[in-house]
């Protein structure tokens, strides 16, 4: 008899994983279980659910079968052991982490992070009793010698909002696993399609699916994948590996093995900070992962064909884009993302605050809003948006110049862009 | 050991097993926080006829516990090991003597040694894997739970148990 088929590719994964056929009922689209809780077939049943001796569906808090199709196809492009879904991508970075810690622990960050993540990391943590340290995100030993002995996890972006830095991704695992430290990567500029951090090493991917996974710009929703490779119970984290008073004296690694950070992630975590991601959400953003791999190659090309432009513009001091032939992130770039740097960049009008408004009024095609990764390609004016509080000096601090914008390059037409930002550059001279 | 663990968590091999009916679970305890419980538990539901093994228990959720393999008075099939990796060459003779067709052995659970014995004695072995989530993965709901089955199929199952 021939060997049966396994079938390898992403574009098949991205439309097939997580989603069979569903067994009662022949549906071919992912049904969508619009429920709060589900019927239990005895007692035995029920009770067995709820000890965790089997998988069953209690309370739409914790599971769902439409986002555990969605978690399932994360999981399976990410090259993950599982995944679990939340409300928002900061749900998601913050039970990650909240899944690990406990008051007296310390973590390490890039500083070059999306703004939302900086805030929740300085005031979150700080309220949790957690000690935090920024770090230069491409300085290595400055990552090394971060390390206490509280230290329990490793934080970066695998390409820097806004900045555009790309985080070398290996050499970050090396030096975290050499002191028993788990490695957590955002990877929500890069998706999967164009990298994937737990083949470099990193044991936790978070992602905000809000943005390219689900591409449309409809639904709010994050994921936190694990590799199951990294040992908890290596005497770091007492918190997963000894008896849960949260879960009558579970020891989840034990207990669970390689699904054992995802098992207590979700009937701990999420159960209790019950930030759950709607079913319809779930259903909408499975659907756009459908059409990843297709639209990422058009969202990097697009980026690509823009960057150039700007680059060669005289309306424009500098271009953040790591994609960029003349970028100090080349090497990594070649290295992490050979199919692309992704599709939101910076670049810096030399008019300061001004320029940078007269810029917005006159675009026609991007949209002036706060968000990144929807086939629409949008647009911001950080100074005088999402830090307008800030002063020139504080802005600078930040890396954000007075007249710094942020693009998110959509998969229109790549001349329909550069005529849009031609205008709009022709009126601010 | 010498070969990558892969030789030993062939899919094919894995699912030949789980459709076997008659499973021993060497070191079943009694106690419900301990791996071995859970995984006995999930096969009992699970419509398996499950014999614990374990001299230092008389019975587990009712089920006789027997002291070791060769005192069980019917056929196994599959034997399934939580025991530390240095039982196992014995386990493996005793899986051999009583004609088991699979050597199962539990996350962490590896010995060379006994897989050896249980191949030369005509038994599959599969080592380092979960019973259950293996069953969870191929034949259960363990997708409900965003776990990763790396199942790609279009094909309509005709129905899924627990």
């Amino acid at each position: 008899m021939p060997t049966p088929p396994h079938f390898k590719g992403f574009h098949t994964r991205a439309i097939h994983a997580g989603a069979r056929p569903d067994p009662r009922t022949g549906s071919r689209a992912q049904p969508i279980h619009q429920t709060t809780s589900y019927v239990f077939e005895d007692s035995e049943a029920a009770a067995a659910y709820f000890n965790l001796q089997e998988y069953g569906n209690t309370y739409a808090r914790i599971m769902n079968p439409t986002i555990g199709a969605l978690e399932e196809r994360i999981a399976n492009l990410e090259g993950g052991v599982g995944a679990v879904a939340f409300a928002s991508g900061l749900a998601a970075q913050h039970a990650a982490l909240f899944t690990m810690l406990q008051p007296g622990d310390h973590v390490v960050a890039a500083s070059a992070l999306y703004g939302g993540t900086v805030t929740q990391f300085k005031h979150l943590l700080r309220k949790m009793s957690v000690d935090l340290d920024f770090v230069d995100a491409n300085d290595l030993d400055a990552w090394r010698s971060a390390i206490r002995d509280n230290t329990k996890v490793f934080f970066g972006e695998t390409i820097g909002n806004p900045s555009g830095c790309i985080l070398d991704i290996e050499a970050l695992a090396g030096i975290a696993h050499d002191a028993g430290i788990a490695l957590m990567i955002d990877n929500t500029f890069a998706t999967p399609f164009l990298c994937r951090p737990l083949e470099w090493g990193a044991d936790i991917v978070t992602h905000s699916v809000t943005k390219f996974l689900g591409g449309h710009g409809t639904s709010l929703g994050g994921a936190v994948i694990e590799s199951g490779e990294f040992d908890w119970s290596n005497g770091r984290y007492p918190v997963i590996a000894e008896p849960s008073p949260a879960y009558h004296g579970l020891k989840f690694h034990e207990t669970f093995g390689t699904f054992g950070y995802l098992m207590k992630l979700r009937s701990e975590s999420l159960r209790d900070l019950g930030a759950c991601m709607s079913p319809f959400n779930a259903f909408l953003l499975a659907q756009g992962i459908e059409t990843l791999p297709l639209r990422m190659s058009q969202h990097v090309s697009n980026a690509e064909a823009v960057a150039e432009y700007l680059a060669a513009s005289p309306h424009i001091a500098a271009v953040h884009y790591a994609g960029l032939p003349t970028s100090q992130y080349q090497p990594l770039v070649q290295k992490y993302l050979p199919r692309g740097a992704g599709a939101v960049f910076c670049f810096d009008l030399p008019g300061g605050r001004d320029a940078g408004v007269k810029l917005i009024e006159n675009l026609s095609l991007f949209s002036h809003l706060a968000n990144v990764g929807d086939a629409k390609s949008l647009v911001i004016h950080p100074a005088t948006t999402t830090h307008r509080q800030l002063s020139d000096e504080e802005l600078a601090a930040a890396g954000i110049g007075p007249g710094t914008i942020r693009v998110s390059i959509g998969i229109e037409d790549a001349q329909d862009l550069i005529q849009d930002l031609e205008y709009a550059l022709g009126c601010i001279a | 050991m010498s070969k990558s663990l892969t030789s030993w968590q062939q899919p094919e091999v894995i699912l030949q097993a789980l459709h076997k009916p008659s499973i021993a679970v060497v070191g079943m305890s009694s106690n419900e926080l301990r791996a071995s419980n859970f995984v006995g538990y999930y096969l009992m539901r699970n419509g398996y006829q499950v014999t614990p093994v374990n001299p230092r228990e008389e019975a587990v959720y009712g089920l006789p516990c027997y002291p070791s393999l060769k005192d069980i008075p019917h056929a196994i099939d599959v034997v399934d090991v939580f025991r530390d990796p240095s039982a196992v060459p014995d386990i493996a003779s005793e899986a051999v003597a009583i004609g088991a067709q699979y050597l199962w052995l539990q996350f962490g659970v590896i010995s060379q040694e006994g897989v050896a014995i249980a191949e030369a004695g005509g038994l599959r072995c599969i080592v380092d894997k979960c019973i259950k989530i293996e069953h969870a993965r191929y034949m259960g709901r363990m997708h409900w739970l965003g776990f990763n089955t790396d199942r790609i199929s279009a094909r309509r199952e005709a129905s899924e148990s627990s």
